[in-house]
C-alpha cells in the first residue's frame, strides 16, 4: 500500500499504513536532518500560513523543507496582512495555493485546515487549529516512542491539560491504532472531553482515569508532560495546588520501569524539573529534534508524485 | 381512535403524521408556519398512535415539503410519515429518511468551529441513528439534544 493522504489535517485521516511508511521515510532521512545534503525538493516552494504565534512548529516545517533543498515563504505576521483586511481564511489559501506548491496552516478555529483543503489546489498541512488537531506533533510524539521505545503494546500516561491540549488529543487517537493502554492524568476540571474517550473505548483500548500522577509511575513505559496553563483557572490558588501536584522530579522517579521514557511537547514551564533532564529517563529534546525528519518524510509524501499528475 | 376526527380533512395538501410526540411544534417551523401564514394549518399533539404511544400530527392545505425541509424533519423526527393528499385521498406516502450527511441545515454548536466564523463554508455533519447523533465535519463537535434550536 502507498500513502494516500493529499492533505494531513486530522490523525483520524491516517491509517496505520500511512504512519508506518512515514516513519520508515523519516528514519531514513534522519542523517538529512542533521545535515546530510539533500536535494529531494528542490524547486519546491512551501507555504507557512501561521494565523497564531508558534516558533517552534514554524521553524521545524521550514527547517524541515529547507533541509530538503526546498524553500518556504512565510505569511508574515497577521496584523501586515490582508487578514487583518477581513479577506477570509478560503480566499487567502486560494492565492496562496497559487503561489506555492504546499501550505502549511496554523488558525485559532477549529476545523479551519479541514476547510482550507476543501478550497486548496495544493496540499494542506494542519499545523494546529484552534483546540482541534496537531497530526504532525502527533505523528513526532507518535515516532519518539517508536524510536525510543516501542509502539506496540504499550502503556502511556498522558498528564496535565488533557481537556484543552490538542497535542494529547491526536496522540491518544494515534495511540488506540496501535492498541495502547492509555492512562488520562488530570486535574478533574481538566479531564479529557467525553467525546475523544468515547471514540477511545470504541476502538477497544484500556483507558484509565485518575487525578493522581503517583498511580501511574510504575505502571507506564511513557509518561507524556504537557502544561497545564494558569489562564485555566478562576483562582490563582487553585492553579498553584493543580500546577504543583503535577510537577515532575527526579526524586519521583526511584520506583518507575527501566524503560520508561519521559516526553513534553515543550516549551516546559516548570512540569518537569531539570533534575529530569540528567535522568536516562529524559526523551523531550530528542522528540523535538524528530520533529524534523517526520515533518521532512510529510513533506516529501505529499510533494513527490504531484509532478507526475 | 380515527385521527380523522380530531383535525378537519384536506382537499389537497400534506399529512406529516407520525411525528415524534412534542415535535409538532418544530415540525411547523421547519415547514415555515407562523403567524403570518395564510394556509390552513391543522395541528395535533400527544395522539394515541395505532401502535404504541404518542404522536404529533400537521396538516397543511395547498402545500407539498421540498427535501431540504423532509430532511429537517428526518432529524427531529426520524419515524415521521409524510402522505400527499389530493382531492381528499392519500396519493402516496413515504417515510423520512435520515440523510448520512447533512449539509447547510444545521448550525454547528461550537462558537469556535470555522463554520461560525464567517468563512463562505457551509456547515456539514455525519449523522447516526438511534439516537440522531451529528458530528461536525470540520470541529468533530456532537450534536445529541435540541437539534431543533440548531436548525439554521
Ligand atoms: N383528506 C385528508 N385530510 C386530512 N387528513 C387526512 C386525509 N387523508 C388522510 N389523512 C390523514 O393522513 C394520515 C395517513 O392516512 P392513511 O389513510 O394512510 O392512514 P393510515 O393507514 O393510518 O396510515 P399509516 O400507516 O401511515 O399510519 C392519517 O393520519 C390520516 O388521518
Ligand atoms: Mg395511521
Ligand atoms: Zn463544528
Amino acid at each position: 500500500m502507498s500513502f494516500s493522504l493529499r492533505h494531513v489535517i486530522s490523525m483520524k485521516d491516517f491509517t496505520r499504513e500511512d504512519i508506518d511508511e512515514i516513519f520508515e521515510l523519516a528514519e531514513r532521512l534522519e542523517r538529512v536532518a542533521s545535515g546530510v545534503p539533500c536535494r529531494l525538493l528542490e524547486d519546491k516552494l512551501l507555504a507557512l500560513l501561521f494565523y497564531e504565534p508558534s516558533t517552534r512548529t514554524r521553524l521545524s516545517f521550514d527547517a524541515a523543507m529547507k533541509r530538503l533543498g526546498g524553500a518556504s515563504i512565510d505569511l508574515g505576521s497577521v496584523e501586515a496582512s490582508s487578514v487583518a483586511k477581513g479577506e477570509t481564511l478560503a480566499d487567502t489559501i486560494r492565492v496562496v495555493g497559487g503561489y506555492a506548491d504546499a501550505i502549511v496552516l496554523r488558525h485559532p478555529s477549529e476545523g479551519a485546515a479541514r476547510m482550507a483543503s476543501e478550497y486548496s489546489r495544493v496540499p494542506v498541512v494542519n499545523a494546529g487549529d484552534g483546540v482541534g488537531h496537531h497530526p504532525t506533533q502527533t505523528l513526532l510524539d507518535l515516532y519518539t516512542i517508536k524510536r525510543e521505545n516501542r509502539l506496540d503494546g504499550i502503556s502511556v500516561a498522558l498528564v496535565g491539560d488533557l481537556r484543552y491540549g490538542r497535542t494529547v488529543h491526536s496522540l491518544a487517537y494515534a495511540l488506540a491504532l496501535y492498541g495502547a493502554r492509555i492512562y488520562l492524568v488530570s486535574p478533574p476540571q481538566l479531564r479529557m472531553p467525553e467525546h475523544i474517550k468515547s471514540d477511545l473505548l470504541e476502538s477497544n483500548i484500556v483507558v484509565e482515569e485518575t487525578s493522581r500522577l503517583e498511580d501511574v509511575f510504575e505502571s507506564v513505559n511513557v509518561l507524556y508532560m504537557t502544561r497545564i496553563q494558569r489562564e485555566r483557572f478562576a483562582e490563582p490558588s487553585e492553579y498553584l495546588a493543580v500546577a504543583g501536584s503535577y510537577r515532575l522530579t527526579s526524586e519521583m522517579l526511584s520506583g518507575v520501569r527501566d524503560d520508561l521514557i519521559i516526553m513534553h511537547p515543550l516549551p516546559r514551564v516548570g512540569e518537569i524539573d531539570s533534575s529530569v533532564d540528567e535522568t536516562p529517563y529524559a526523551r523531550y529534546f530528542k522528540q523535538s529534534f524528530y520533529g524534523v525528519p517526520v515533518r521532512m518524510a510529510l513533506l516529501v509524501k505529499l510533494l513527490e508524485g504531484r509532478d507526475l499528475v | 381512535m380515527k385521527d380523522g376526527l380530531l383535525i378537519r380533512s384536506i382537499e389537497h395538501g400534506t399529512v406529516i403524521d407520525h411525528i415524534t410526540a412534542g415535535q409538532a411544534l418544530s415540525v411547523m417551523r421547519i415547514i415555515g408556519i407562523n403567524n403570518g401564514t395564510s394556509a390552513v394549518v391543522s395541528v395535533a399533539m400527544n395522539v394515541p398512535g395505532e401502535e404504541m404511544g404518542l404522536k404529533d400530527i400537521v396538516k397543511i392545505e395547498g402545500r407539498e415539503l421540498d427535501s431540504r425541509e423532509v430532511d429537517k424533519i428526518s432529524l427531529i423526527s426520524p419515524d415521521a410519515t409524510i402522505n400527499i393528499i389530493r382531492d381528499y385521498d392519500v396519493v402516496s406516502k413515504y417515510t423520512v429518511e435520515l440523510p448520512s450527511e447533512i449539509r447547510g441545515i444545521v448550525r454547528c454548536r461550537n462558537p469556535n468551529c470555522i463554520t461560525n466564523t464567517g468563512e463562505p463554508v457551509a456547515s456539514a455533519f455525519t449523522v447516526a441513528k438511534d439516537p440522531v447523533t451529528l458530528r461536525c465535519r470540520y470541529c468533530d463537535h456532537i450534536i445529541l439534544s435540541d437539534i431543533a434550536e440548531q436548525l439554521i
